[in-house]
């Protein structure tokens, strides 16, 4: 029961008490507005040097108040994950309630502490805004509800990626990388918004948030599929990839990006060779063409500028110099960063498309390019970068003196038997790194210690090698030393090679930016070694050309010349990978797609009369 | 001048006949009508006649992520908002198998009771304006502003704050909130001997209200009856105490209760409860400071997050009576079905339907107010 007695009705002169209440302020409504609270959820604002136009705002609204507009002006970028759209609000929609200030990835969206709008009916439009830092009418209010860091919708953390600890790795080749368990994969998976950022930035498109929603939604088959799209060498990519998506990532702009490359490999690592092998078969045409197409290389272009031309139905024949397929990927890429099994499944499901591989042809030697041309309609030329550069300083021409690329390739065909005991690298890239810690491995195995010396051009700053690679190889007792400029490959009377001597390096670059090194001569020292490696650049063994197609070919600055598709002058012969467009697997895969592409349309213009 | 082809109607000697009343009218919360027959201004016989909000939130929310309905449930009760985010929340919680942190769930029923006083001065006031005493609806809107001031600085939001997600709440009180908080209940307070003498004693009230739209316990148990109206039956039954949920347990409150089942004894329920309502406050401004930790458990990326399969149901006691929500997932990223239980649409069909009965059509408004009734928790 309550207190109140209400059956008392107290003194008559009581409501003279109600006279107390002319003092009090009356409740009215101010004639300007009253400013908001801190936390406001007023109109929005949004910092356009921040915003990448990702969508994730327009994604969670759950009114659909939020629509991309494009802004020609602002600058757009896939490669660094930028779009010039914007979000424009429908405010005959929007219900303040700010997830897309909480989730949005940049946190370049806020609401503001303004919350006035009026308008004549005529002006209706007025209520669709496209807020900026300034707000809905230009005049700068205060931020309300905006992100604060306990409040984030995203993960902004990655799921960390377990690595053989150094003790286990320092003398085996067995792969460094774990992979994800399934739990990771999901949680990793999770963190995607699907903006499509990654996509964008790929040289392939690859669909990648399309296979990481498949993969949360547990259908690795799918997932699977989606990869096969535009990548038929996903399990490579998954490895060794140099992950352009993740740096266009747009959870990368507060966080970590989502690790796509990690989960392309889980994909592709999860299911049954057998079982890939049958959704690639699912893409094998019912047709034949009549048409035959030849293929100089089997590396990356050479294998997916295949994989293409037979999903077409086209009789394709690779030609390859080396004892197995794989080009660089088998023959430059230690095995500790992509196990020879998993390049061989990759390659075998592209062979059960109907691509027939001939081993152990080098053009050339074996068969003419004259003889290509005669017997096919058209012929894809993917020789890659297989000739390692020398740095030209006395005594490189010395026996003792290899490069990178070579040393790569006896390790890779089992043909590496000579250890050095103490090496030393010229070069400051990943393939200087590659070849580091490939003889490190070599060296702990035959002589259970490690005598390898990185001598690069570039300071420690500016080093091209990723940091990882660059920590790693420290971890496995490489000696790296910054700012070292090779001056010459000391050889003793016996013609034996003894030292590499360097010079400290003052600067790389002239003032105009060209690469002219400039040594200090007095800080010289000497580096023992009984192998020096070469590991400054590779290139093009163009020779195989013959000088007749050599003489008739256009070339640019000693490389081959040819069109945006990757033909070439000679109206049968297409060039792509490594050789067009420099060292990377990705871009060969991409070249690969654009000649097949090419082929395909220009084959089906001669079919069809005009 | 009656056109050519006019014809008179002969009715039969009676004074019985229909009136339609509401969707529009001062004396209904909302949109919402009767079909009243009358016999005089006696009512015979009332048909609740819903629909008019036609806005069909259950369905709406099966279409929505998980997420995203938090945006949207507030908007089935406006007086009393936050219950319907809470008790969304608590049914996704159960699912989802989420460990709501201590101080969140402090939080959150600050807002539950903040709420339940802001609805309360909003119930009462509108039963005084159709008694003609609108200087008490004046006072309660007003005072019920000044609780809105709290929600917006708390949420950003005055009526719908849109603040508690599944797994916690948005943000944390911001600096000196609780000291605000403390002010605004002591004024409210101070208030409470003002609304006695302008409304619970006022004659004018009392004598309306007493004996008007009396229910039996057996017949609000009959007809699912909760909250103040069940209470004002004499049945002390309230979903805090009897199922308790966040910190409720920990707290310290009385459930008013009164005998009589009548209009007037409902409004006292009512009253007593903005007392315990600012008892319970006081108690978390003097907690709070003291629960450290964090306001939300982590969720997955709400854009890709799939609810694990199965059915919950959370109910919470809000202002108007226990309120539930049925959620079933199969595991999607939208629910599959959510059925909302609101306590108003007992209140508003069957209790209000019989209680009409034999009531003068001045009275329905007062009956309708007295239960607390709101339409859009019917026509959710």
């Amino acid at each position: 029961m309550t207190d109140i007695d209400y059956e008392d009705r107290g003194s008559i002169l009581k409501p003279l008490r109600a006279l107390g209440f002319l003092g009090r302020p009356a409740v009215t409504v101010p004639l300007k507005p009253r400013d908001a609270s801190e936390n406001y959820l007023g109109f929005h604002v949004n910092d356009w040097s921040l915003c990448v136009g990702c969508s994730t705002c327009q994604k969670v609204c759950d009114n659909a108040a939020i629509s991309m507009v494009k802004i020609p002006e602002l600058p757009e970028d896939p490669v660094k994950g930028l779009r010039n759209e914007r979000p424009a609000i429908d405010y005959g929609r929007c219900c303040w309630c700010g997830l897309c200030v909480d989730i949005c990835p940049t946190g370049s969206l806020a609401l503001s502490r303004e919350y006035v709008h009026h308008c004549r009916e005529e002006e209706l439009d007025s209520y669709f805004i496209l807020p900026d830092p300034n707000g809905m009418h230009q005049e700068t209010y205060p931020k309300g509800w905006a992100k604060t860091e306990d409040a984030d919708l995203l993960d902004l953390q990655r799921q960390a990626m377990d690595e053989l600890p150094c003790v286990q790795r320092v003398d085996t080749f067995t792969e460094i990388v774990e992979g994800y368990t399934p739990d990771q994969a999901l949680i990793e998976a999770s963190r995607c918004v699907q903006c499509g950022m990654c996509h964008d930035a790929c040289p392939t498109h690859m669909q990648a948030p399309e296979y990481i929603r498949a993969i949360w939604e547990g259908d690795l088959e799918q997932a699977v599929r989606e990869i096969y799209r535009t990548n038929p060498l996903a399990r490579v990519c998954g490895r060794v990839c140099t992950h352009r998506c993740e740096t266009a990532c747009s959870i990368g702009r507060r966080g970590e990006p989502v690790a796509i490359r990690w989960l392309k490999r889980y994909a592709m690592d999860s299911l049954p060779d057998d079982r890939i092998r049958e959704i690639v078969l699912e893409l094998k045409p019912n047709y034949l063409s009549s048409r035959k197409i030849a293929i100089v290389g089997s590396g990356p272009a050479g294998l997916t500028a295949a994989f293409d031309l037979a999903k077409q139905g086209i009789d394709v024949t690779i030609y390859e110099a080396q004892q197995e397929a794989g080009g660089m990927m088998r023959y430059g890429i230690p095995e500790y960063r992509l196990p020879y099994d998993h390049l061989d499944a990759d390659i075998a499901a592209i062979s059960a498309l109907g691509v027939n591989i001939i081993y152990n042809t080098r053009i050339g030697i074996d068969i003419s390019m004259a003889d290509l041309q005669h017997n096919h309609d058209a012929v894809v030329l993917a020789i890659g970068l297989q000739n390692g550069r020398s740095t030209r300083i006395p005594g490189s021409d010395h026996r003792q003196v290899v490069s990178a690329v070579e040393l790569l390739r006896w390790q890779s065909a089992g043909q590496f038997l000579d250890i050095p005991q103490r090496a030393v690298v010229i070069g400051g890239g990943n393939v200087a790194m590659d070849a580091a810690r490939t003889l490190a491995r070599r060296q702990q195995q035959e002589y259970a210690q490690v005598n390898v010396t990185v001598c690069a051009l570039e300071d420690l700053e500016h080093m091209l090698a990723d940091p990882e690679e660059i920590d790693e190889a420290r971890e496995e007792g490489v000696t790296i030393l910054d700012s070292r400029g090779p001056c010459e490959c000391v050889v003793d009377e016996y013609d034996k090679l003894v030292a590499l001597k360097t010079y400290g390096v003052i600067s790389v670059f002239d003032d105009e930016g060209r690469f002219a090194p400039r040594y200090n001569q007095d800080n010289a020292q000497f580096h023992d070694a009984d192998l020096i490696i070469e590991a400054i650049g590779q290139m093009s063994d163009t020779n195989i050309l013959g000088e007749e197609l050599t003489e008739r070919l256009e070339w640019y600055r000693g490389r081959l010349k040819v069109t945006p598709d990757g033909r070439t002058s000679e109206p049968w012969l297409w060039a792509a990978g490594d050789m067009v467009n420099g060292p990377d697997v990705v871009h060969a895969i991409a070249d690969g797609h654009r000649v097949a592409s090419s082929i395909d349309t220009c084959l089906v213009a001669e079919e069809t009369p005009a | 001048m009656r056109p050519e082809n006019y014809q008179a109607v002969n009715h039969p000697p009676s004074n019985e006949f229909e009136l339609n009343f509401g969707p529009n009218h001062p004396g209904i919360e909302g949109n919402y009508a009767f079909k009243v027959k009358l016999n005089g201004d006696r009512v015979l016989e009332a048909k609740a006649d819903a629909g008019y909000l036609h806005r069909g939130f259950e369905k709406l929310m099966e279409g929505r992520l998980w997420i995203q309905n938090i945006a949207l449930v507030p908007r089935i009760c406006v007086p009393d908002p936050a219950p319907m985010e809470i008790c969304y929340s608590l049914a996704v919680e159960e699912l989802g198998g989420l460990e709501v942190p201590e101080r969140a769930q402090w939080i959150r029923v600050m807002q539950l009771e903040m709420s339940r006083l802001a609805a309360h001065l909003f119930t009462f006031g509108g039963h005084a304006a159709t008694t003609g005493m609108y200087s008490t609806m004046f006072w309660g809107v007003a005072d019920r502003d000044l609780i809105l001031d709290r929600f917006e600085e708390l949420t950003g939001g005055r009526v719908y704050s849109i603040f508690n997600l599944p797994g916690g709440v948005r943000r944390d009180i911001p600096e000196g909130y609780l000291s605000r908080l403390g002010d605004l209940l002591d004024y409210l307070d101070s208030r409470l001997t003002d609304y006695d003498d302008l409304f619970f004693r006022n004659q004018v009230f009392v004598k309306r209200a007493r004996d008007l739209g009396v229910m039996s316990q057996e017949q609000a148990l009959k007809w699912g009856v909760t909250g103040p109206n069940l209470r004002a039956t004499g049945l002390p039954f309230d979903v805090r105490r009897d199922d308790p949920y966040l910190v409720y347990d920990q707290l310290d409150f009385d459930i008013p209760t009164e005998q009589a089942g009548d209009a007037l004894a409902r409004n006292l329920v009512r009253r007593a409860e903005l007392q315990q309502s600012i008892r319970i406050l006081r108690q978390i401004i003097a907690q709070l400071p003291h629960i450290k930790g964090p306001i939300r458990c982590p969720i997955p990326n709400p854009l890709a997050w799939q609810v694990p399969a199965g059915d919950s149901y959370a109910r919470v006691e809000s202002s108007k009576g226990e309120l539930g929500y049925y959620v079933v997932s199969t595991g999607g990223e939208k629910p599959y079905r959510v059925h909302v239980r609101g306590p108003s649409s007992m209140h508003a069909v069957q209790v209000l339907e019989n209680l009409a009965v034999g009531a003068r059509l001045e009275d329905i408004a007062q009956i309708m107010f007295s239960l607390d009734a709101c339409p859009p928790e019917v026509d959710r």
